[in-house]
């Protein structure tokens, strides 16, 4: 009995150590447990969440090149399963990914950091972002100048790997994914409609110029403000007080700015013949270089020359407010008679049309800037809105070029009017293979 | 207010008043300020131009050894040979190179927001009412764009005359436009009257109470 005792005792003794054993054996074999006993007080570690799955990297379509799209599928445990992602953070390594490793002399591939030249190293992981759970999609864009801190060079192979971070803290590793180069494109295919767009408009003004040239009589109906100009230069010829033309705020390669040089060639043209005198307040140097150009030409094309006087167009200031106190003071001092505001304005315009008012002077404008048209419309005689500032600049030139290019404008604009319709008509009933089609992929 | 703070507050609120001073009629106190502002203006924008344009993209760049800004800062001396008469046709070369580059960068920028953008978006609007989430009045909202827009394109037709169906269209159009112009110049005057209070504050608060409390 004693013995059978003995053996029990013996047994148990050896099936408790094994058990223990085991039990460690697994502490060693799985770092990433559940539980750690410590001095009998039992700390909850939680567990690393499931790694993403399926990276894919592509270098990102249709741009300058320096970028990269990276697309995953989400941990199981995002939204999911323990729910406990917190983040994912994305790494990138030169070259394909492998041991840490030392700089190898001068490398093609540069980047700056923090003021200091360093070349990439194969093997060292940078982190480039940490994203918030739930995402399943980043886009990668680096910088192209070398000089910069986000520098990304293109043709050099880059590894990827997404570390998916508990709340705990702790981390899984997803496959990496790699090489991929990065490179420009000279073409985006996203703005296939643009290009389409600009070509159909383009064979369109070439006919229709082609059109005028050869002397077919285009019709271009009467616009009220375009034919007040005559009648208001002849009424500061009759009063002997100036006119004064105000070309806006807008830069030369503005199409409102453009228009309105042409606008004041005719102007000019039609001064000179009156010998009326012309003031011309300018905002922008190189617009100022411009009016000074078109005036001159006005005049020698009226045989005005020697009436032309340079500082009839002058340089004021490139502020907007100390512009517009210059030229009220203008208006009220010289008593202008008629006033052309043609341009690109903004806040100044009630400023100006106001002031103008008051002076008694007949005024026309004329910009495409929606928000200031109504303040236009309030306070001057004439008002041209938008395109109309266009096609006044054809209207008054009579050149075959702005002709042909105001009748394919209006060409275009009864295609794109026939698209939307079609459009319209699809996304009432619903035809997604025909709406598809209007969408630009930017 | 320290002696300086209250010099400097009383200048600008003066000058303020000057500037106010035109609402009765042009007068010396005006000119004076508008004199003023332009000149301190002028000025001004010389130095932020010199320090914000010529030093960091030409300057700078050349010390960097990229000597190929030299082109375009040629470009930009070309353009004082306004100042001989003999010279002044060279200042042609860098403004039609400029007006050419700027065409050719803002009309596919053009066609694409200010035209296919707005005629997708506009098509897309209907796509999006046969979602579930999309309510009645967005619904008769989309209708009245959709129609604002056909008939203010055709007021913007310069080819055929207004009359007839195509003059009761374009009405429509310009009506449209019209109300629309309306809504903005509301709600950019009530934004200039906020100026108007902040002047008046300025001047009641900062200046009058500081000084004299």
């Amino acid at each position: 009995m004693r013995t059978t005792h003995c053996w029990i005792c013996i047994a148990a003794t050896v099936f408790i150590c094994c058990v223990l054993s085991l039990s460690a054996a697994a502490q060693v074999d799985e770092p990433h447990s559940d539980t750690l006993i410590v001095d009998s007080t039992t700390i909850i570690v939680e567990p690393p969440p499931a790694p993403i799955s399926n990276l894919q990297v592509v270098d990102l379509p249709n741009d300058h090149g320096h970028a990269f799209h990276l697309t995953w599928n989400i941990s199981a445990d995002d939204l999911g399963g323990r729910n406990n992602v917190l983040q994912y953070r994305i790494l990138r390594t030169p070259g394909w990914a492998g041991p840490l490793t030392e700089p190898q002399g001068d490398g093609p591939q540069w980047r700056n950091e923090q003021g200091t030249w360093w070349h990439l190293v194969e093997g060292v992981w940078d982190t480039i972002a940490s994203i918030p759970a739930g995402t399943a999609e980043y886009f990668n864009r680096g910088g192209k100048a070398r000089e910069g801190n986000d520098y990304s060079p293109d043709d050099v192979g880059f590894s990827f790997k997404i570390l998916s971070v508990g709340t705990g803290g702790a981390v899984s590793e997803s496959a990496i994914f790699g090489p991929v180069e990065s490179s420009g494109q000279w073409y985006h295919t996203g703005k296939t409609w643009v290009v389409l767009a600009v070509l159909i408009f383009g064979g369109l003004m070439l006919t229709m110029v082609r059109l005028a040239r050869g002397g077919r009589e285009l019709y271009i109906r009467p616009l009220a403000g375009i034919n007040a100009v005559d009648e208001a230069i002849g009424r500061a010829t009759e009063m002997g007080r100036p006119i004064l033309y105000v070309l806006g705020l807008g830069a030369p390669d503005e199409i409102a700015t453009i228009a309105s040089f042409t606008i004041l060639s005719r102007v000019a043209k039609k001064v000179a013949e009156y010998q009326t005198e012309l003031i011309v307040p300018c905002y922008d140097s190189i617009v100022m270089t411009i009016a000074q150009e078109t005036v001159k030409q006005a005049y020698i094309d009226a045989g005005r020359v020697d009436d032309y006087n340079e500082d009839m167009v002058y340089f004021v200031t490139q502020n907007q407010f100390a512009y517009v106190a210059a030229v009220n003071g203008v208006m009220l001092r010289r008593q202008t008679a008629t006033n052309f505001y043609l341009g690109v304005f903004y806040a100044e315009s009630l400023i100006l049309a106001e002031t103008g008012s008051l002076a008694g002077s007949i005024q026309i404008s004329g910009t495409d800037r929606v928000t200031q048209l109504p303040f236009f419309v309030v306070a001057c005689d004439y008002t041209l809105i938008g395109e109309e500032l266009y096609a006044a600049s054809a209207y008054l030139g009579r050149e075959p070029i702005l002709l042909g290019t105001l009748k394919a404008q209006d060409y275009a604009k009864a295609l794109l009017l026939v698209a939307m319709v079609i459009g319209v008509i699809a996304g009432i009933l619903n035809l997604g293979w025909l709406t598809d089609y209007f969408a630009l992929n930017i | 207010m320290d002696f300086a703070t209250a010099i400097a507050t009383t200048v600008a609120a003066v000058l303020t008043l000057c500037i106010f001073s035109f609402l009765y009629k042009d007068n010396p106190f005006y000119k004076f300020t508008e004199h003023l502002v332009v000149g301190v203006s002028a000025g001004y924008w010389v130095s932020i131009l010199y320090v914000n344009v010529a030093i960091p993209n030409i300057w700078q760049k050349l010390l960097a050894g990229k000597w190929w800004y030299l082109i375009p800062a040629f470009l930009g001396v070309l353009m004082w040979t306004r100042i001989v008469k003999r010279w002044a046709w060279i200042s042609r070369y860098p403004l039609a190179f400029y007006l050419g580059i700027a065409t050719g960068v803002a009309i596919p920028l053009e066609m694409q927001t200010k035209v296919l953008e707005q005629i997708f978006g506009t098509v897309q609007s209907f796509v999006a009412l046969h979602n579930s989430q999309t309510d009645f009045w967005a619904g008769i909202n989309t209708v009245v764009v959709v129609i604002g827009i056909i008939t203010s394109l055709v007021y913007f037709f310069f080819s055929k005359e207004h009359k007839g169906a195509t003059g009761g269209i374009a009405k429509v159009g310009i009506w449209t436009l019209m109300i629309g112009f309306g809504a903005s110049f509301g709600y950019t005057v009530m934004a200039r009257i906020s100026l108007l209070i902040e002047r008046v504050q300025f001047l009641i608060d900062d200046w009058l109470l500081k000084l004299f409390s």
